[in-house]
């Protein structure tokens, strides 16, 4: 029994080390956002709270991170929109709607080859047609970008979900005469609801990190998101650690709400891929 | 009654979900297919014609000149190429290495917790979604030469902490930290699915036996953790190539070359240097490693799928 108890508390004590290994930066990151640069320099342990950074960071002069900001939220929400629409349509037809193997297996073996291509292999590609349909620079060349980034996951989160509705429920709605439109809006989309809002949310996460396509698709704080900001941040001649810190806290929020209160529901799709091959 | 026998072959196969409305089950791929088409076949295309090109911004046109295989003989010629992909594999072999064996003896640990498993879980998976390029600024800041957490440290005890991102000795491995602090929580979670899939039975079984806990991991759990651990690995090693943001904001590439990776590379050939053709030719190249790698994992995958 006594070893047991050991080994628990070995167990916890291992656990709680990979805890704090995680917490650490973001706390640290966190807590330097709420400094004076004075209490920076210093390493203060003890000082007094400040929101001066974020004040700076939102509403000071020549700042754009308020613009920033809202278009990264424009740019995840209309990305989250757009690529549900179409893969929840796609998804359900190539689950559900008896496809030969054949043209479904080149589609969604098509959607998991460029989810595993470096996305550095598109950024050419899409310059040159932002460039030439007059879209460089603004939001729509991201979510252009954004949306391709984000179907295919969306694609294969939503058949995993789609497979899990009972075909006989399916089969009632046809008999009681729905048409397999009807079947599909209202029938399968209510009872996966939940598998469609985690979709949703893993979307709109993942526009909101990229850095990648937001940098070399815009040029100023027009189409930027809040990436690009937390990235010129750094690269200015002196580093403002201040606006540095608060910027990259304030980007770390929405993973922290979603750990807080969808972990369940997007565990599935951060691992999709692994199990399904 | 012939439009009666008509109107029930039509139940029943509508019942089968076959047909029904006869063009929905069309109509609804057709724009993902459309997607799919205009923005990731043209742009590989695209990309095709792109690296047998020189790509010239005049006036506000692009003007294409074909160039034929120059692209590769500047390739070969290409210093940094060599450098940019050794240290891509090098990156690739050490990130995959640390973080499958972390996020296996995270994923039996927390499996082993009876108490706080969604806590863990929750704080495990935490840095996957945290944006690379804030993941990147808050190790900056960590490790910043005046003012970051870890000197500050070192400077209690009397140690003055080295430049972690400017000396070249230091830097490569600095990154390795940072992107085995942001990837584990992948490992981890795909081993915590592999893991939670095994029959607690079999555990307790052999706890009764009278096995060590060492034994039961190392000769029960192990083993039927394998195809897991390789599919997790495979694909780890394809996310891997991909990295770039982490270190364009953590050292751009520096000091010198030690670095620098591939896709930081091509990036810097595309926008830097602006020779828009020799980058496409790069980034084919990048893509076709990965293809090679994809494939491997595709029939790794379905061999593993058939022994279960």
């Amino acid at each position: 029994m006594k070893t047991v108890q050991t080994e628990k508390i070995a167990l916890h004590s291992f656990l709680w080390l990979a805890v704090i290994i995680i917490i650490f930066p973001i706390l640290f990151t966190f807590l330097t956002s709420l400094k004076h640069l004075v209490d920076i320099i210093t390493g203060a342990l003890v000082f007094k709270p400040t929101l001066a950074n974020y004040a700076q960071l939102f509403v000071g002069y020549r700042s754009s991170f308020t613009q920033l900001t809202i278009n990264s939220l424009v740019i995840g929400t209309l990305t989250a929109v757009i690529v549900l629409c179409v893969s929840s349509f796609g998804a359900y037809s190539l689950t559900r709607l008896g496809w030969h193997p054949l043209p479904s297996g080149i589609i969604l073996g098509w959607t998991l080859f460029v989810h595993m291509l470096p996305p550095i292999t598109f950024i050419g590609p899409f310059y040159l047609i932002s460039r030439s349909l007059g879209i460089y620079d603004s939001i729509l060349a991201v979510v252009m970008a954004h949306v391709v980034l984000n179907l295919p996951l969306a694609i294969w989160m939503l058949q995993s979900f789609f497979e899990s509705v009972p075909k006989e429920l399916e089969e009632a709605a046809a008999i009681d005469g729905c048409n397999q439109f009807r079947t599909f809006w209202q029938v399968v989309l209510p009872i996966t609801r939940p598998g469609i809002a985690a979709t949703a949310l893993l979307v709109f996460i993942f526009s909101w990190k990229d850095f990648l396509f937001a940098l070399t698709l815009t040029s100023t704080p027009r189409g930027m998101t809040i990436p690009v900001g937390i990235a010129s941040f750094a690269q200015e001649w002196s580093v403002r650690y201040g606006e540095m810190s608060a910027a990259s806290f304030f980007a770390t929020i929405p993973a922290i709400l979603l750990v807080m209160f969808a972990q369940r529901h997007i565990v599935k799709g951060m691992t999709l891929g692994a199990l399904k091959g | 009654m012939s439009v009666q026998y008509k109107y029930n072959k039509l139940r029943i196969r509508d019942r089968r979900g076959k047909i029904g409305h006869p063009l929905f089950k069309y109509l609804a791929v057709v724009p993902t297919i459309l997607i799919l088409v205009l923005l990731t076949l043209y742009p590989v295309l695209q990309l095709l014609r792109m690296s047998v090109s020189d790509i010239r911004y005049v006036e506000g046109q692009m003007d294409w000149t074909f160039v034929g295989l120059s692209n590769l003989w500047r390739m070969l010629e290409d210093k940094v190429v060599p450098t940019a992909l050794k240290n891509t594999l090098i990156y690739v072999v050490s990130v995959v290495s640390i973080e499958s064996f972390l996020g296996l003896i995270l994923a039996f640990l927390v499996s082993g917790a009876k108490r706080l498993r969604t806590f863990y879980r929750a704080v495990l998976m935490l840095p996957l979604l945290i944006p690379p390029i804030a993941i990147g600024s808050i190790w900056r800041l960590i490790y910043d030469y005046n003012y970051g957490a870890i000197n500050k440290v070192l400077a209690l005890v009397g140690v003055s902490g080295p430049a972690w991102l400017a000396n070249p000795d230091i830097a490569f491995p600095a990154i390795i930290v940072v992107d085995v602090w942001h990837w584990t929580s992948f490992m981890f979670l795909i081993m915590l699915a592999g893991v939670e899939t095994i029959p607690q039975e079999l555990y307790e079984a052999a706890r009764v036996d009278g096995a060590s806990e060492f034994k039961i991991y190392w000769n029960i759990l192990l083993p039927l953790m394998r195809s897991t651990i390789i599919v997790a690995m495979m694909l780890r090693t394809i996310f891997a190539f991909k990295v770039f943001d982490q270190i364009y904001l953590l050292t751009g590439g520096g000091p010198g070359t030690t670095t620098e990776v591939i896709s930081l590379y091509i990036y810097k050939v595309f926008f830097g240097q602006f020779r828009l053709g020799y980058g496409a030719f790069l980034a084919l190249v990048l893509a076709l490693i990965t293809s090679i790698f994809v494939i491997v994992y595709r029939v790794v995958i379905s061999k593993t799928v058939k022994e279960v």
